[in-house]
Order: structure tokens, then C-alpha cells, then sequence
């Protein structure tokens, strides 16, 4: 009688060995796309082949549609280069007030992360992001125009702009804060547009994971043009009131050129789409567990 | 006896192993990264608009009772990189949709893939193993 009964527990632990999901390799995912992707126009992406030689890079010269490939520049654990992903090569340098200024930001992703309703995410109330967090948070499709005295950047997220003065001019001594700061660039090289920024509004964040920052925060970026199809953009981080040394958030990334034909898609934070959003469902996926 | 110690011992181990894994909260905060559920249904609406493209489906459970499922995808900005416009769906389309379910029991979930009735897929951006556990907060 018991031979049948310890057949069924034997089969039972059997199952519950087999690779039921308990790796990060094993979760449920979203398998590749086979239809191809659509620019805001409605037409096919044409991607960039990987092993075409480009043509030399133009000099001081990086205009053009720049693509973020394969959601490269998402960073929804925070910057790129030092994401918020408990490993200790990431870990930031804080100083004290800055843990302190961390403590306060509840992100929605990332080791600290909250259910969406109790994030305090200020881009979730679309507020606008700011620099650098254009940079360091849902960096896409970019447009690069460049005029005699200055460079104009389009970012997609948010259908915003920057402007970096290349005239010569110095930064401004003690400016009123701005949302995306003040920004002069000058070339070091033929290739390579360096740019600094200072001036950010003390209300944005670093970045998706919350990181802090101070009035006095300067960031620098570094514009490299490889070749004709490809952009590198390295950003760094200076504030000593939030961190004890300079750190890198973007080291190298990597800019694909699109056609100038490309159209780039709309993206913006609407309150009205917000609220519509928390009604259909987003208010459902807080409610705290019922079973 | 014997037998039945070992029987104990065997239920007892199935039963310590079929216990919920004691994974920590991810940007996936609110939803099971660990399985999937597939339901067919009719759409009702499909809503192209940030932040979340949004999915109502009408799903017939195996009691005949309706169910109204609610879905999410990425904002149409990324979803368009998957080839999705606001016309791949329509209410009234009878498709199945995978999703990783939430974790409050409610009928809700995020896109991990949906079929339509023609037979296309349309792949959705779920990848939660690129998000980690949360560890300590830094000290």
C-alpha cells in the first residue's frame, strides 16, 4: 500500500528538481521581434550592417540622426557605465550628504526600486528630466544640428532640445539654475567636441536610479566621432558635495548614424495620458496582493 | 516502515522545494518574473499612448465566466522598434496573449508576446532578467 505512495512523493520531488525558473536565465521573456522596427513616419528601420567599413569621419563635424542601438540608452537601472545594480564596480562615491540626499529618491527600478505608485520619481509626474539625465535616462534616436556658434542637440524623450555655445564664450559665474543647465563646448581635436555643463536645477535627478546631485554638480561629455557612422559619448560627473571624486556615467556609448531622411517618433510625458494610464491599469498594479 | 519514513521525507522535500521562491522585488516590482500565463480572449480596447500601451481583453474562463484582462506593453515609441502600430490591434480581434501575471492575483499583466488570429506575432519587451535583486542600499 505504501509502494504507490512513495512512487508519488518520489516523482514529486522529481518535479519540483527539474529547472522549474529559479536563474535569471530561466525567467520568462519576450522572444525577438521578426517584424522590422518602424521610425515615426511608419517606415522600416534599415539597420546598420555590422561589418560595413564606414567612411572616414568628417571633420568637427558630429550633425546627423544619431541612433541608440537595441535600447542601449533605456539605463533603467541608472547610468550605463555605474548602474545601481549592487556590484561593487558600480558602487558611487558618495559622500555623506549625498547618501542622505539618496536616501529620499524612491525609484521605480533598480536595487532600490518601489511599486510605481509610491515611486517619487519626478519624470513621472513629468517634470522634465534635465541634463544630464537626457543623457543618462531613455538616451535614444538624437538629432545633432550644428550652426557656426553653436550645437543643438534633440533629444526624443520629451521632444527636447539643448544648446551648447561653441563660440568661445566662458560659462556663466553663478547663473540661475536651469532645468538643463548651460553648456560651452570646444573641440580638443579634429573629432572629439568636449562640453561642459553647470547651472542644473537641484529638483532632477542623476538618473533613473535616483542618484542625487547639488547646485554646484559639472558635467562633462565628450563627443567622439569615430568614423562617418559611428558617435561615442562619454559623460562624467563632478560634484563634491554629493560624491568624493569625479565618475564616469557614460564611458564610449555608442551612436549608430541613421539616414537624414529619418523620422524620429514623438515622445512625451503627458498628465492627461498619465492619468488615463493609472485608471485603465496602473492603479491596479499597485494594489498590494489580495491573495 | 522503511518505506514509509521515506515516503515522509520525499513529500516533505516536494513540498519545501514547491515553495515560492523568496525572490526580491525587481523594476518588475509588481509582477511574477518566474512564469508566464497565456490567455485567449476578444479585445475590447487597445490604447497606443504613453506611458504603456494598454490591452483589454475579454477572457472566457473555464466556469464560462468573462474575465476582463488588462495588459501593458512598452510606451509605442519602444513598441514600434518591435514593428507594433497603433492598427496591429483592434477591438474585436480574437488574439492569445503570454504575459508575466501581477503579483496581486488581479487579471493583469505585462506582454510578452501576443498572436493574432491570422497567426502573426508581435513581440513584446519583457526581459526582467536584465534587472537584478535588490541587495542592501549602499552604505
Amino acid at each position: 500500500m505504501l509502494k504507490p505512495l512513495v512512487a508519488t512523493a518520489v516523482v514529486l520531488a522529481a518535479l519540483s528538481l527539474s529547472p522549474r525558473v529559479h536563474s535569471q536565465a530561466d525567467k520568462p521573456r519576450s522572444p525577438a521581434s521578426t517584424i522590422p522596427g518602424l521610425d515615426g513616419w511608419g517606415r522600416p528601420i534599415v539597420p546598420v550592417a555590422k561589418d560595413q567599413k564606414s567612411a572616414p569621419a568628417p571633420k568637427h563635424d558630429i550633425s546627423g540622426v544619431w541612433d541608440a542601438p537595441n535600447g542601449s540608452g533605456t539605463q533603467v537601472l541608472g547610468a550605463a557605465a555605474a548602474p545601481e545594480d549592487g556590484k561593487p564596480e558600480h558602487k558611487l562615491p558618495y559622500t555623506p550628504a549625498g547618501l542622505e540626499a539618496l536616501k529620499l529618491t524612491k525609484p521605480m527600478n533598480g536595487v532600490r526600486s518601489v511599486l510605481p505608485a509610491e515611486s517619487n520619481d519626478p519624470v513621472f509626474s513629468c517634470d522634465p528630466q534635465g541634463f544630464p539625465r537626457d543623457d543618462l535616462h531613455e538616451l535614444r534616436t538624437t538629432q545633432i544640428l550644428q550652426r557656426p556658434d553653436s550645437v543643438v542637440i534633440l533629444y526624443t524623450y520629451g521632444k527636447i532640445w539643448r544648446v551648447i555655445w561653441t563660440d568661445g564664450r566662458e560659462l556663466p559665474k553663478d547663473p540661475e539654475p536651469r532645468w538643463f543647465g548651460y553648456s560651452v563646448g570646444k573641440w580638443v581635436d579634429d573629432y572629439t567636441l568636449v562640453v561642459e555643463t553647470k547651472g542644473m536645477d537641484e529638483r532632477t535627478w542623476l538618473d533613473r536610479a535616483g542618484r542625487p546631485h547639488s547646485a554646484d554638480l559639472r558635467v562633462e561629455e565628450r563627443f567622439h566621432r569615430l568614423d562617418r557612422d559611428h558617435l561615442e559619448l562619454t559623460v562624467t560627473i563632478d560634484d563634491p558635495k554629493m560624491y568624493t571624486r569625479p565618475w564616469v556615467a557614460l564611458d564610449k556609448f555608442h551612436f549608430e548614424l541613421q539616414p537624414p531622411t529619418f523620422d524620429v517618433h514623438e515622445m512625451i510625458c503627458s498628465p492627461s495620458e498619465f492619468s488615463q494610464y493609472n485608471k485603465l491599469l496602473g492603479n491596479s498594479i499597485s494594489e498590494r496582493e489580495t491573495h | 516502515m522503511k518505506s514509509k519514513f521515506l515516503a515522509i521525507f520525499a513529500l516533505g522535500l516536494g513540498v519545501l522545494i514547491f515553495s515560492p521562491p523568496l525572490t526580491a522585488h525587481h523594476g518588475y516590482a509588481a509582477y511574477e518574473t518566474d512564469r508566464k500565463v497565456t490567455v485567449k480572449g476578444t479585445v475590447t480596447e487597445w490604447f497606443w499612448a504613453n506611458p504603456h500601451c494598454v490591452l483589454q481583453l475579454d477572457v472566457t474562463d473555464e466556469h464560462g465566466q468573462v474575465v476582463h484582462w488588462g495588459a501593458e506593453t512598452e510606451n509605442p515609441t519602444t513598441m514600434s522598434r518591435n514593428g507594433w502600430t497603433k492598427d496591429s490591434i483592434k477591438p474585436g480581434d480574437q488574439i492569445t496573449i503570454t504575459v508575466l501575471p501581477v503579483k496581486n492575483g488581479k487579471p493583469v499583466g505585462r506582454i510578452i508576446e501576443v498572436v493574432l488570429s491570422n497567426g502573426q506575432k508581435l513581440a513584446g519587451r519583457v526581459n526582467p532578467a536584465s534587472e537584478v535583486k535588490p541587495e542592501d542600499p549602499p552604505k
